[in-house]
């Protein structure tokens, strides 16, 4: 383990992308993750890498798509608002099978909204976030560790399956300090014969497109794109158990509502409630079995959240409404404090006894 | 003896273009001109969405299709990849590049982005079936312009060399057209220019073509060729905007 350093979580994210091999970033300023660009800005000259400050989010993430076309590891950075603008090279970057990072240190919305951490964009990263049949991994780091390992994990993911990796961070992640430890990354080598290069008149020419005029084609194309997010879904899915042996309530949460949450559930062990968490990494692949599983065991679930319930929906899905799920929120840059959980914990392990 | 070829850099595949439109003649020029510098195998092309979004079939090197107006956004991605081994070229029309990529334009021309662009100006939405475009002359007729174009209503054309000449980062700016013989001849003097400004490193190098629609300007072939003499050429008249290059040589 290397010596451990004291980082914002935005910071940890861009020396992570450095160690895991990406030269090139492209971003747009917006609170509150101007952080990573302000390191990207620093560091990528004296190492040979590409800072470049684009004139748009939009434009942001097509400097992505360049750069994700030469088969070299790219990310941008951005807010709520910022990745709305994305939204339309997201689709394009998953119409041309292109890997790439993105990071969505998420704020207060919808519009301009606020500046102050939410989750309210999960249903824009979990269910689409431009248009057409894709998806994109979600990843969702509670510490400033977790920012620098999935970001590792997200570039390494892309490539493996050539997709859009997306961290969904939220204010909090990104402005907090904690000691974390880098390491260089090891760098896994994946077939890129797909991308352009310059042909050097040696072979056939690589055309990177999202375009298919032929209905059948185009259908086969998504055909077989879904068969590689099968494969993410059977392989990729990650979360953590907290407590959940003999809990009878199960409080799902991720991110920093998952660090409130456990705050909560130490507490209301000590007045003898048992209850346990299970807290999401990857947001898509959802870790559909782990709640399947839970729904046979424990009275409810709870869905901690920073949003009017969004991941709600999945719980309620993924455990097929077996047991009641019930919402404790904050929004618009608030967030839950572990009294408050703790006593949606208490309300849940009442209505349990009835 | 062989007099006239197909350029190695142009595929052996039928064009969709219609008759009388002369996206084929410029797609030639380009390929000859990559030709005779001998970078097929550096280039990568960006085809825009348009009538020109399958240039990615008909160019023989590397290729990749961009969102609406994107494509100087991904260029400079390309380029920025590699920018010692990739000459990055785009080739856009007028809806793309001077209505729904304005932006990714002027920011690519004010970074100086070392690439080449081709602009296609035909005063028309081709692929959509003749909408007015940002380059449609005023009073000219389209289907979004019935009454042809009102300027009172929706403003002026956007002279795009005359703008992009303005900025400090353009390195070269030319505006040509390929109506007659003599003009396709400069045509790709200027278009050889591009990318030898590139390969060069003297950064960004835009060629407006004027370009044709016959069929939704609802002309002849011969009879769009003379609209663009008469009507195109005045309003957007022929030659070099800008050229560092010559500029630095003047002073010296």
């Amino acid at each position: 383990m290397a010596e451990k350093v004291l980082m914002k979580g935005n910071e940890a994210i861009a020396e992570a992308a450095i160690l895991a091999g990406c030269r090139h970033y492209f971003g747009y300023p917006i609170t509150p993750q101007t952080e990573i660009a302000a390191y990207m800005a620093k560091k990528m000259p004296k190492i040979g890498g590409c800072f470049l400050q684009a004139e748009s989010e939009v434009a942001a993430i097509n400097m992505v798509y360049g750069v994700a076309s030469t088969g070299k590891r790219v990310m941008t950075s951005s807010s709520s608002p910022g990745i709305s603008l994305k939204a339309e090279g997201l689709s394009y970057l998953a119409g041309s099978d292109l890997p790439s990072l993105v990071v969505n240190v998420q704020r207060g919305g919808p519009g301009l909204g606020g500046i102050q951490p939410s989750q309210s964009d999960y249903f824009q990263a979990t269910k689409g976030c431009g248009h057409g049949d894709y998806r994109m991994i979600v990843l969702a780091p509670s510490s400033v560790q977790e920012m620098a390992s999935l970001t590792i994990k997200g570039f390494d993911l892309a490539e493996k399956y050539r997709m859009t990796s997306m961290i969904l961070a939220d204010g909090t992640m990104g402005q907090m300090m904690e000691p974390v430890s880098l390491e260089q990354a090891v760098v896994e080598s994946y077939d890129k014969s797909w991308a352009v290069t310059g042909t050097k008149c040696e072979r056939k020419k690589n055309i990177i497109n999202s375009l298919s005029l032929v209905p059948e084609e185009l259908e086969q194309l998504n055909f077989a794109r879904y068969e590689r997010y099968k494969k993410v879904e059977e392989n990729e899915v990650m979360y953590e158990e907290y407590m959940m042996d003999d809990a009878e309530i199960c409080v799902a949460a991720f991110g920093i509502a998952a660090r409130v949450a456990k705050n909560a559930i130490v507490k209301a062990r000590e007045e003898g409630i048992k209850v346990g968490m299970i807290r999401p990494i990857t947001l898509w692949p959802f870790p559909q079995k782990a709640f399947e599983e839970a729904a046979d065991k424990v009275k409810s679930f709870i869905s901690v959240e920073l949003s009017m319930g969004q991941m709600i929906e999945d719980i309620r899905l993924y455990t097929h409404s077996k047991k009641p799920v019930t919402l404790c929120n904050r929004v618009g840059g608030m967030i839950p404090s572990p009294e408050q959980v703790l006593e949606s914990i208490r309300k849940a392990n009442e209505g349990g006894n009835k | 003896m062989v007099v006239f070829d197909r350029p190695k850099s142009l595929c052996d595949v039928p064009f969709h273009y219609c008759p009388g439109c002369t996206h084929g003649i410029i797609h030639r020029l380009v390929a000859e001109v990559i030709d005779e510098l001998g970078i097929e195998g550096k280039t990568i092309g960006v085809a825009p969405v348009g009538c020109s979004v399958l240039a990615y079939n008909y160019f023989a090197c590397d290729m990749v299709e961009a969102a609406h107006g994107r494509a100087p956004a991904v260029a400079t991605g390309l380029k920025r990849s590699d920018p010692d081994n990739h000459i990055v070229f785009t080739y856009q029309g007028d809806g793309d590049l001077a209505s729904i990529g304005t932006a990714e334009t002027v920011h690519a021309a004010a970074r100086n982005e070392n690439i080449t662009i081709i602009f296609v100006n035909n005063a028309i939405y081709g692929m959509t079936g003749g909408q007015m475009a940002p380059t449609s002359l005023p009073g000219q007729v389209t289907q979004t312009s019935p009454y042809g174009r009102d300027t009172s209503h929706c403003g002026f054309p956007v002279k795009v060399s005359e703008m992009l000449s303005q900025l400090d980062g353009a390195g070269y700016i030319e505006r040509v057209a390929v109506n007659n013989v003599k003009n396709v001849r400069n045509a790709k003097k200027a278009i050889k220019k591009a990318f030898q400004n590139q390969i060069d490193k003297k950064g960004f190098s835009l060629v407006e073509v004027i370009s044709t629609c016959p069929t939704n300007w609802g002309m002849t072939p011969d009879k769009a060729l003379e609209w663009v003499e008469e009507k195109m050429i005045p309003y957007y008249p022929l030659g070099v905007y800008k050229d560092r290059d010559a500029e630095k040589k003047e002073e010296e």
